[in-house]
């Protein structure tokens, strides 16, 4: 797991939105999502899933309820609510913005060349 | 969001935590469940795979504990646990937190009682329906009395008010059965009680429909007091006729009991209309223009018009008046103000003194903030070591604060509780106080909710002022620093010459006190001056009886005989010199002006006039049983009788104010407003008549004997020596007059004791500058006190060197309470300056208020040096008997 790469503070609830926005999930299952869509780039604690679904449903981006699995287990399912949908859109464009800055300012310059 | 909802909201969650528990037990569960699913099919077993999973999860609690801080509900149970911590903390220093809770109980207490008289007498509106339309009719210079056929007009042709009513406050003499007593009463037109909206407490008010011309109306209404203290609570006394000066009145009813009246310092007895005038005052002048015999004109404003507008239409009536009756009405020009407190008669002086207390009040629990905050301070450093021991075993310095502001907080609630109990009962004692006993004064200052939530509001407000000093030092803290230095360390900055935020709090605390101390100084020299002034009478050794004859059913051609023959009764009592008979007694509470005019006016209107004088009928001996002398020219003699010309003796001042001087006055004659011609013959000095803070008035003394009088004051003067006979001459007095008559309600004290209405205003201002003045030099002991004794007991090892390596008491002295007292020094300094500009204040209320007096200066510097005295005194001894060897020892 060493080639993983560190969540950067913050993107983890971004990566939730990501991931519901195809449908609904339950937890085990978002972060199932996560891996598949990163190609299991990205180091997520499992555990730290919870506290950042709780926060977003807290902040009514994210809407809860109980139902039945594939596996056909009792799960939390999660999905988003229109105030999450806006909130994904924005939060894209703010990190599309940033990593191209960040990826120029890191981009070898002409003079150094 | 207010605090019900606020609270409902958080004891919902408090019993929702448990399900929310639950649920996310049930979904880390199903987590583990599916992630094991997945384990499995890689071919471990079941078992296996739930280990793992659980393994992977991580801590589960700690997941847990984040999503119940997303909660955030945890506010409550983090506050309880701040609230017991810091009560253990404070129970560990009893000493500290007593001094602390006394302190502001003390300020709180004084803000509490100052508030509370502030909001009887000016905040809280008159206790009558719809108080807020209410308002009293000014016109002129700040004039409310009105004469009766003005007033109808007023009332007929203005078009704002609902309605105008109108009274006369006079006493009566009231005989229920056989016991003749003075009563108060509000002589009222008939429409009164309809026109302020009142109901009857028992039985029926009179209305305007009860009046028909003069005496046609023998009702009355008693008050609800007065009922109980002279009726019993007899609801049968509805229907009953009593004798009112001798005049038989039916009693309708009984007033309710919150109502007093439209003064807020005068509650009457009784209220009965005024169209009896003849009976109760014993003069006729309902029908005179020119007799501005109301007291006050009041009336709600109609619903809809706006101040501005009711001013404008009464001076259209105003102006019409003016142009049809121009020898009687001038001024005209009307303004409105509140009735409670005789309008703008009283309204700024009160307003000017509370304002005053208020602020005065503040500035102690200023004072009381910054010693606390100071003391605060002081325990933040001792407590450094326990603050840094918390921040190393990573308590965070924001709940470290938080300890503090609750410490804080407790305190002030404390304090402010018991400060508000103490005031309570102070309160109730003043609402019960009689100042003036032959006046029916009564200012109810109990405490209602607004008084108690300033008490509130002020407690949390300094709570967090004093609780705020010592943050700096609390986020400063370096915890390795600290454990480094070592019990005995010092720790940095507190032995630097730099200016600490505690040495400020003292100089402002000084500064304050040195003011309070400078204002009570300048009130208590004011009122000793006061004692001593030149009144224009002797007070001592004199009596004074008062009454009005009218109340035993004396009028016209029966006066004179009558007080004639009470004269000569008086005078055969032993050790009476001289008896003298004066209308209203000067400083008494009460007075009648007059306007004058020169010889060769003609036209009598009131602009027209020379001066507005104070008006006196005295018997011949007067000056001589006052003890007022005569500068020039002659007393009035019996001569001076109905069949003579008219004759007056005036003061200084008249002279110089009509006639230019007083050589000049003598001989000369001047108009009354009647037109009556006056020859002045003598030339008196003058004297104080209405307060003792005026300036010199004009006054002239008419005899009695040409100028009935009913209201009578007779001056007894002893030969001295009155001190141990006073209770018998007045026996004697009493049995004399008696004799002449049995029905005449009297009253009898000595001149000092009837100048206690003249001095109340400044005995208030004496004794309430005076307490706030000792509060302030107590907080300013304790605050320098704490201050030296901390800096010595910091000091100790220092000192101890010093005196090791030989330094003298003097050095010692200078070196650990140097700075104690160059902070008082400055702090004095800057009070007494600031004292001295505040004193102007005083002015209107203290007589001769001046702080540039030698005596009040060097007063204020003696105390203020004594209170440093007193508060250095434990320290330096502490800092002399330091003895070096045991403390080097010790180390």
């Amino acid at each position: 797991m060493g080639d993983q790469a560190q969540l950067l503070p913050g993107t983890l609830d971004l990566l939730i939105l990501r991931a519901v926005s195809l449908g609904p999930l339950h937890g085990y299952g978002i972060l199932l999502r996560i891996g598949q869509i990163s190609d299991n780039a990205l180091l997520i604690e499992q555990g730290a899933l919870y506290p950042g679904l709780f926060r977003l449903v807290r902040q009514g981006l994210l809407k809860a309820s109980w139902g039945t699995s594939d596996n056909n287990r009792r799960a939390k399912f999660y999905e988003l609510t229109a105030p999450g949908r806006k909130r994904l859109r924005e939060e894209t464009a703010s990190w599309n913005r940033l990593a191209t800055a960040i990826g120029a300012a890191l981009a070898p310059q002409p003079e150094e060349a | 969001m207010n605090i019900l909802s606020t609270l409902s909201h958080r004891l919902a969650s408090f019993f929702h935590r448990s399900q929310i528990r639950e649920e996310m037990d049930e979904e880390l569960g199903s987590h583990i469940a599916h992630r094991a699913d997945d384990l499995e099919r890689g071919g471990i077993s079941r078992a296996e795979a739930e280990r793992r999973a659980r393994i992977e999860l991580g801590g589960r609690e700690k997941y847990k504990e984040q999503m119940h801080a997303t909660l955030g509900g945890n506010f409550t149970a983090i506050a309880v646990q701040d609230v017991r911590f810091a009560v253990r903390v404070l129970g560990k220093s009893a000493g500290f937190t007593i001094a602390a809770v006394l302190t502001l109980a003390l300020a709180i207490g004084a803000n509490a009682v100052v508030f509370a008289v502030l909001n009887a007498l000016i905040l809280r509106p008159l206790n009558v329906p719809d108080s807020g339309s209410l308002y009293t009719l000014e016109h002129g210079a700040k004039d409310q009395s009105t004469s009766y056929p003005d007033y109808l007009d007023l009332r007929e042709r203005n078009r704002s008010f609902e309605d105008l009513t109108a009274y006369i406050m006079a006493p009566v003499g009231l005989d229920t059965g056989n016991n003749p007593s003075q009563a108060w009463t509000y002589e009222v037109t008939g429409n009164y009680f309809d026109a302020l909206h009142i109901q009857p407490y028992l039985g029926r008010f009179f209305h305007s429909a009860d009046e028909h011309g003069p005496n046609s109306a023998p009702y009355l209404v008693i008050g609800y007091a007065f009922w109980h203290t002279h009726f019993q609570d007899d609801r049968g006394v509805v229907g009953r006729v009593v004798q009112l000066n001798k005049h038989p009145f039916t009693i309708l009813g009984v007033a309710p009991p919150e109502f007093h009246g439209t003064l807020l310092f005068f509650s009457p007895d009784l209220w009965v209309p005024m169209v009896d005038q003849e009976q109760v005052q014993g003069l006729r002048v309902l029908n005179d223009r020119g007799q501005r015999e109301i007291y006050m004109v009041l009336g709600h404003v109609k619903p809809g018009m706006t101040e501005a507008q009711a001013i404008a239409d009464l001076n259209s009536v105003g102006a019409y008046l003016e142009k049809t009756y121009p020898k009687d009405d001038a001024y005209m020009t009307f303004s409105l103000s509140r009735p409670s407190l005789a309008g703008d008669l009283l309204g700024p002086g009160v307003k000017g003194f509370m304002a005053g207390m208020m602020l005065l009040s503040a500035l102690i629990l200023l004072a009381a903030c910054a010693n606390l905050g100071s003391l605060f301070a002081a325990r933040a450093a001792d407590r450094s070591r326990e603050v840094a021991l918390r921040l190393a075993l990573g308590s965070s310095r924001k709940r470290i604060l938080r300890g503090v502001f609750t410490e804080a907080v407790l305190i002030s609630l404390a304090g402010g509780a018991v400060g508000l109990l103490g005031s309570v009962f102070l309160l109730r004692a003043l609402s019960t106080w009689k100042p003036a006993p032959q006046f029916p004064i009564f200012v109810p200052v109990n405490p209602d909710a607004k008084v108690y939530l300033v008490a509130l509001l002020l407690a949390l407000a300094s709570g967090f002022l004093f609780g705020a000093v010592p943050v700096r030092q609390i986020l400063r803290t370096n915890p390795y620093e600290v454990v480094k230095a070592g019990s005995t360390g010092m720790v940095a900055g507190h032995t630097g010459r730099r200016v600490t935020l505690r040495d400020l709090l003292l100089v402002v605390q000084i500064a304050i006190c040195a003011v309070l101390v400078t204002s009570s100084l300048v009130a208590v020299r004011g009122l000793v001056r006061s004692m001593h002034s030149n009144f224009g009478f002797e007070p001592q050794d004199a009596l004074v009886v008062d009454t009005t004859l009218s109340m035993a059913g004396y009028n016209g051609d029966r006066v004179i005989p009558m007080q004639r023959s009470m004269i000569d009764a008086l005078k055969t009592i032993p050790g009476v010199k001289s008896v003298g008979l004066v209308s209203q007694i000067p400083l008494g509470g009460g007075g009648w002006t007059e306007n004058v005019f020169r010889d060769q006016t003609r036209d009598l209107r009131p602009s027209n006039a020379a001066a507005k004088v104070q008006e006196f009928r005295i018997s011949p001996e007067y000056f001589h049983a006052a003890g007022t002398s005569l500068l020039q020219g002659r007393a009035l003699s019996w001569q001076d009788d109905k069949n003579a010309p008219p004759v007056a003796v005036i003061n200084q001042m008249f002279a110089r104010r009509v006639f230019g001087s007083a050589g000049n006055a003598l001989g000369k004659s001047y108009k009354m407003e009647d037109g009556t011609r006056v020859q002045v013959v003598g030339i008196a000095e003058e004297g104080k008549y209405y307060q003792l803070t005026e300036d010199p008035k004009p006054a002239m003394f008419l005899s009695f004997l040409q100028m009935p009088t009913n209201s009578t004051a007779l001056v007894v003067r002893t030969d001295g020596d009155m001190g141990r006979d006073e209770a018998q001459l007045a026996t004697a007095i009493r049995s004399a007059l008696r004799n002449l008559d049995d029905s005449l309600p009297l009253n009898i004290q000595t001149w000092t004791q009837g100048l206690d209405i003249a001095m109340f205003p400044s005995h208030v201002a004496t004794v309430a500058l005076g307490v706030l003045g000792m509060m302030g030099a107590m907080l300013s002991i304790t605050g320098i006190f704490g201050m030296a004794a901390y800096s010595v007991s910091k000091r100790m090892r220092e000192l101890g060197i010093r005196m090791a390596l030989g330094a003298q008491r003097r050095e010692v002295l200078g070196a650990a309470l140097g700075r104690a007292v160059k902070l008082l020094a400055i702090g004095s300094a800057a009070g007494l300056v600031l004292g001295i500009l505040a004193s102007r204040v005083l002015a209107f209320i203290v007589y001769q208020a001046t702080p540039r007096d030698p005596l009040v200066l060097g007063g204020v510097v003696l105390a203020m040096a004594l209170l440093g005295l007193l508060a250095t005194w434990i320290p330096a001894q502490r800092a002399l008997r330091v003895n070096p060897l045991i403390l080097l020892r010790e180390e």
